[in-house]
């Protein structure tokens, strides 16, 4: 057999404790077949629950808590290793195949330093000398752009920032020389430009060490640039199967198209017109620290239209949030807002301003009670600001649930039962229910799988089409900012480096942060990875 | 100054913050509270003017402040008082008791600990299978009963019935070598341990258990090390300063368990001195006998929290 | 709603303690302290369990000593929670210098062991069963304080708490139609763990002498009473062994389950 990986018709089982009900067996992975060559890269893709990390792990003989692999084979070089008992498993385990984990920060051993748990394995399966193992981490350490390869692996894990130890993750899979990396969501929990560089370093180190790998994220743009195949999954089945260019340019199924066309919202952006929120000069820390997390910003927003605020984590943008609804008194600056000034501080807010101004949040699930119904939720700032009861207040809850696209039926739920694309328009509706004029949208797609985020959007360009609100619409997302977007203000370390609106923004030429951010964001085609930085090398060149 | 050095530091200035407070809080307690202690002592016929000289000699009407500064100077100095009842000088009578209950408790943590922290390995490494159901389901009825009750029922099955051990440690002699000492306490020190074992091992075994569900052991079960090697060099060091927390937390338990079993036992500690003189009230035996326990209980909390920031690499090896 | 099998044995077994101690005077043979036989007399068709050290009938006895056991522990739970849950949700939702007043306080009144701050207390002061049920329902509320505070913070960080201040709800509808109805499972669960500790506690100062006074009959007392007769080989004194015991185990179960039901709903979201 050439393939180095064949997966037999996989099936892969877990049980599940729902409360109030009696235990039960599901099927996350139903049946899978495929198989890798030798040095090939196969991307795995799919929205959250597609199995695709569950036949990641499979491929080690590993269920994570208490999965389960419940049918078909998997053969690694010639062995069927679901038959090879625990002592063959350990064997294979760290020497013909290694793991790199989504989250490196929770995957190392914080007791321990980065070069011992990095040669571990090489060490255990006896694959070389001590010396010769940490000679070849320090190799490995400076080809994937690690700053200091010779004394690096001499730190614990907490004294190396997150892109770091993704890297060094990689190190660790790749130095005992395996045939096969399981490469599970490894750039997802890291900002964008941090995610170009890894990436870029993982792919290199897999072109030079000549691994095969399963590459397993739910981004196509960023699997389309390391993978030669691409496998999409949904709900523990294959969809579709093909070469990466395939999959890209010539999807064959529905939802590997919508997959690949998602964010290609058409939305012209609107003129600007006498605002509705101005933020000015707004200088802003929290309290017992002594760093401005805000400094001297200051954007404004027309009625009706959509202001995104784009950055990475730790560029302000939340707090810029938290500071317009009162929630961060600033310590420099105004807000007006609706033609008034509003007080700095929550409590001196009048009624009034708190109705004008809504949120939604990133995560639905915590942002709703859950010993609540989405009557009760939705019907409760009808109460609060309206005084509706009864029937009445029911009438426009439903009236609300129709306007999110939910209809009959729900009212009497709770947020456990809905999914989370449903939760999410509960918040909307809950929003909405103030007759607001500004709602705040905090990342308000980012946890929730492509089509249903792009559902979300079409909903809330919808509204506002109809209800005249204003989004400020706070995202780390430019795919998601050029879908909806009026007028973009990039920020970066506390501080608004480029605002305007959208046409201008995006248009160059650009100062280098927001270059940097642009070029960063994966596009859906093959080779962008490869123009980028060959485009980057030549303006550094040039400089 | 590294942030270590700083953080033990505060610790410990906070142990004895803590300590010269509960100080304050004993004394308030004895004395701001209604109860009068002239008054108990002598009994509700006493006559007004009996009441009076004894207050005035117990210093009873001078300020509080300075009663308390005159105890708290006193307590610094080795100086406990007078017991109320007996006359005797509280430092010298609670010398030697004070000794007889760290033989006790030294000898239920000798045996307790090691247990403890045995069985709560093998509750993990059976997890849900029978050792982990019957470590568990023991645990639970010896929590589920009074330290005393535990007491009796070994005095009544052990001692009396099966005659494997004296009954009471009523002929216990310090003099005596350390068999006979020994002898003397088997029963008392078991139960100590039983009480002390059941949530010392509960503890353990979860503070094992969330080890064991982090990510770098499942990293490591990934690079296919034999399960000992995860155990021993990725779970265990990861696991000392929780250990170690519930061993110190476990312990300050002992001193409450101590005071129950001396007078179960009849056994000549501290425990029965306090639970004597709390009857008959002595208030200033109280006291002194309060502070100790209390002492000894904020020492070992303290020493739990110096451990686990010790074990801290987080904070041994700043950035 | 399922019911497991333990739950519903530990929920049928506290029921029936419950009965038993509500309509004791109906359910005794005997008095509680009619002397109506011989000393440590054995178990016989008139005296089910024999009798007590000064003669009295021990079924009664441990009837009556369970009303007053169950009694206790009853009211000073009820002290202790309302007492710890108001003052720790009143923690978690000001916050501030509220918060960190009554955390230190609290932290100052955990220091010392409860057994040891009870017996301080109890040299002073008289000691009848309000009092008792004052000081151990004060002292326990420090854990009630604890745990109520700690649930409340978690809670109070949530979005959908933060919705509610934004919205501009007041303390009012935050605490007892936001936080409450997600704090009330594990505070339930451990309302059955503070009551065993109860039982526990009035049964140790009774048997220390400083808790129930005779001749009113309480378990620990009758422990007390009775423990002479052990160097003899007489077991009167371990009867309240096995009630207290199989309270507690009951309680727990039931309590256990509660708990188990609650992190379920929290895993099962979604």
């Amino acid at each position: 057999m050439s393939d180095l990986l064949e997966m037999k018709n996989l099936k892969i089982g877990a049980t599940v404790y729902p409360p109030d009900e009696a235990p039960h067996d599901i099927e996350i992975v139903k049946g899978v077949s495929f198989a890798l060559e030798k040095g090939k890269v196969l991307g795995l893709i799919g929205e959250s629950g597609a199995g695709k990390s569950t036949i990641g792990l499979a491929s080690m003989g590993y269920g994570r808590g208490g999965v389960e692999i419940t049918g078909g084979e998997v053969w690694i070089n010639g062995r069927d290793v679901l038959k090879g008992g625990m002592k063959g498993l350990r064997a294979l385990r760290g020497a013909e195949v290694t793991y790199v984990a989504q989250s490196a920060a929770a995957a190392f051993n914080p007791a321990r330093k980065l070069m011992e748990q990095v040669t571990e394995s090489t060490l255990q399966h006896g694959r070389c000398s001590r010396p010769e193992a940490e000679a070849r981490a320090v190799e490995l350490f400076a080809k994937l752009g690690l700053p200091n390869p010779e004394t690096f692996g001499n730190r614990y894990p907490h004294q190396v920032s997150g892109g770091q130890l993704q890297r060094a993750m990689t190190a660790m899979a790749l130095c005992p020389q395996p045939d096969l990396v399981v490469f599970d969501e490894p750039t997802t929990a890291l900002d964008v430009t941090t995610q170009i560089d890894v990436l870029a370093a993982i792919k290199d180190a897999i072109r030079d060490t000549g691994v095969a790998a399963l590459y397993i994220t739910h981004d196509l743009a960023v699997v389309a640039q390391v993978s030669d195949h691409i496998m999409v999954l949904r709900h523990g089945e294959k969809v579709e199967y093909g070469t990466a260019e395939q999959i890209i340019t010539a999807p064959r199924e529905d939802y590997t198209r919508a997959l690949v066309s998602v964010r290609q919202i058409d939305h012209p952006e609107k003129a600007p017109a006498e605002p509705v929120l101005t933020a000015s000069n707004i200088t802003a820390r929290y309290a017992g620290t002594a760093f401005d997390v805000l400094k001297d910003v200051s954007v404004a927003l027309s009625p009706g239209q959509t202001l995104a605020v784009v950055g990475e984590s730790g560029s302000g943008k939340s707090t810029l949030a938290r500071v317009i609804t009162g929630l961060l008194p600033p310590s420099e600056g105004a807000i007006d807002f609706a033609g008034r000034t509003l007080s700095p501080a929550l409590a001196g807010r009048s009624r009034e301003d708190l109705r004008e101004l809504q949120m939604i949040y990133q995560m639905a699930d915590v942002a709703m009670n859950p010993r609540q119904t989405v009557g009760t939720i939705i019907g409760r700032p009808l109460e609060f600001y309206f005084g509706m009861t009864g029937k009445k207040k029911r009438d426009r809850v439903q009236e609300l649930l129709d306007q999110i696209e939910m209809g009959e039926g729900f009212i009497d739920r709770y947020p456990a039962e809905l999914s989370g694309g449903q939760k999410q328009r509960v918040c909307i509706a809950r929003a909405l229910a103030a007759d607001p004029k500004l709602i705040i949208c905090d990342e308000v797609t980012s946890a929730l799988d492509p089509l249903v985020a792009d559902g979300i959007l079409k909903l809330l360009l919808d509204l506002q089409k109809k209800q005249n609100v204003a989004y400020l619409f706070i995202t780390h997302d430019l795919a998601t900012v050029r879908a909806i977007a009026d007028s973009i203000a990039v920020m970066y370390q506390g501080k608004v480096v480029r605002y305007g609106p959208k046409s201008e923004v995006l248009a160059p030429p650009f100062d280098d942060y927001t270059d940097l951010l642009l070029s960063s964001v994966p596009e859906m085609k093959l080779g962008w990875l490869e123009d980028v930085l060959a485009h980057r090398k030549m303006e550094s060149a040039g400089h | 100054m590294s942030p270590i050095v700083t953080l033990l530091a505060q610790r410990i200035s906070l142990g004895l913050l803590l300590l010269f407070l509960v100080s304050i809080l004993i004394f308030v307690g004895t004395i701001i509270l209604p109860g009068d202690v002239a008054q108990s002592i002598l009994g509700q016929s006493a006559t007004p003017e009996a009441l009076a000289n004894l207050r005035r000699d117990l210093g009873l009407n001078d300020p509080p402040l300075t009663r308390y500064i005159d105890w708290a100077t006193g307590v610094l100095h080795g100086d406990l008082g007078t017991a109320l009842t007996s006359g005797q000088d509280i430092a010298e009578s609670l010398g030697s008791r004070f000794r007889n209950t760290l033989f006790l408790a030294f000898w239920a943590a000798i045996i307790a600990v090691p247990l403890a922290v045995f069985l709560g390995l093998l509750a993990v490494r059976y997890r849900d299978r029978w050792p982990d159901k019957l470590i568990s389901a023991v645990t639970l009825a010896s929590i589920s009963l009074p330290e005393f009750l535990i007491g009796y029922l070994l005095m009544f099955f052990l001692g009396v019935k099966l005659r494997l051990f004296p009954s009471t440690a009523i002929g216990y002699r310090a003099d005596a070598d350390v068999f006979t000492r020994l002898e003397a306490i088997a029963l008392p020190v078991a139960v100590l341990t039983l009480v002390v074992l059941a949530h010392m091992m509960r503890m353990t075994r979860a503070a094992i258990l969330n080890v064991m569900q982090s990510a770098y052991i499942e990293t490591a079960e990934l690079k296919g090390l034999t399960t000992f090697r995860v155990i021993w060099k990725h779970a265990f060091p990861n696991s000392i300063a929780p250990i170690v927390n519930v061993v110190m937390l476990n312990l300050a338990y002992l001193v409450v368990g101590v005071v129950v079993v001396e007078v179960v036992f009849v056994y000549p500690g501290m425990g029965q001195y306090l639970v004597d003189h709390v009857s008959k009230r002595d208030v200033p035996v109280v006291q002194a006998c309060g502070l100790i326990f209390a002492a000894v209980y904020i020492g070992l909390n303290m020493l739990a929290d110096v451990i686990s920031i010790l074990a801290n690499p987080r904070l041994r090896h700043p950035k | 709603m399922r019911i497991p099998i333990a739950a519903l044995i530990g929920l049928i077994l506290t029921t029936c303690y419950f009965v038993v101690a509500i309509f004791a005077p109906l359910l005794a043979p005997y008095g509680m302290a009619e002397v109506v036989g011989g000393v440590w007399e054995p178990s016989s068709e008139q005296f089910l369990l024999g009798t007590d050290n000064i003669g009295r009938d021990l079924l009664s006895r441990m009837i009556y000593g369970g009303r007053t056991t169950i009694f206790i522990a009853t009211a000073a739970t009820i002290l202790s929670f309302t007492t710890g849950a108001v003052l720790g949700f009143s923690a978690a939702v000001l916050g501030g210098w509220p918060d960190q007043l009554l955390s230190r306080f609290i932290d100052l009144l955990m220091s010392i062991p409860t057994l040891i701050f009870a017996l301080v207390v109890l040299s002073v002061m008289p000691v009848t069963v309000p009092m008792l049920i004052l000081v151990m329902g004060l002292l326990d509320s420090t854990r009630v304080f604890r745990l109520a505070r700690a649930v409340a913070v978690d809670i109070n960080v949530m979005d959908y708490v933060e919705a509610a201040k934004l919205r501009g709800e007041g303390y009012r509808w935050i605490i007892f139609r936001e936080i409450l109805p997600n704090a009330l499972s594990p505070l339930v669960a451990e309302m059955g763990l503070r009551f065993i500790f109860m039982v526990l506690f009035v049964s140790t100062l009774s048997f220390l002498g400083l808790g129930v006074q005779p001749p009113q009959a309480d378990w620990g007392g009758i422990v007390k009473e009775n423990a002479d007769g052990i160097v003899y080989g007489i077991g009167a004194a371990l009867y309240p062994a096995v009630a207290i015991a199989t309270l507690a185990i009951s309680v727990n179960l039931v309590a256990d389950w509660i708990l188990n039901r609650t992190t379920s709903l929290k895993g099962g979201r979604g």
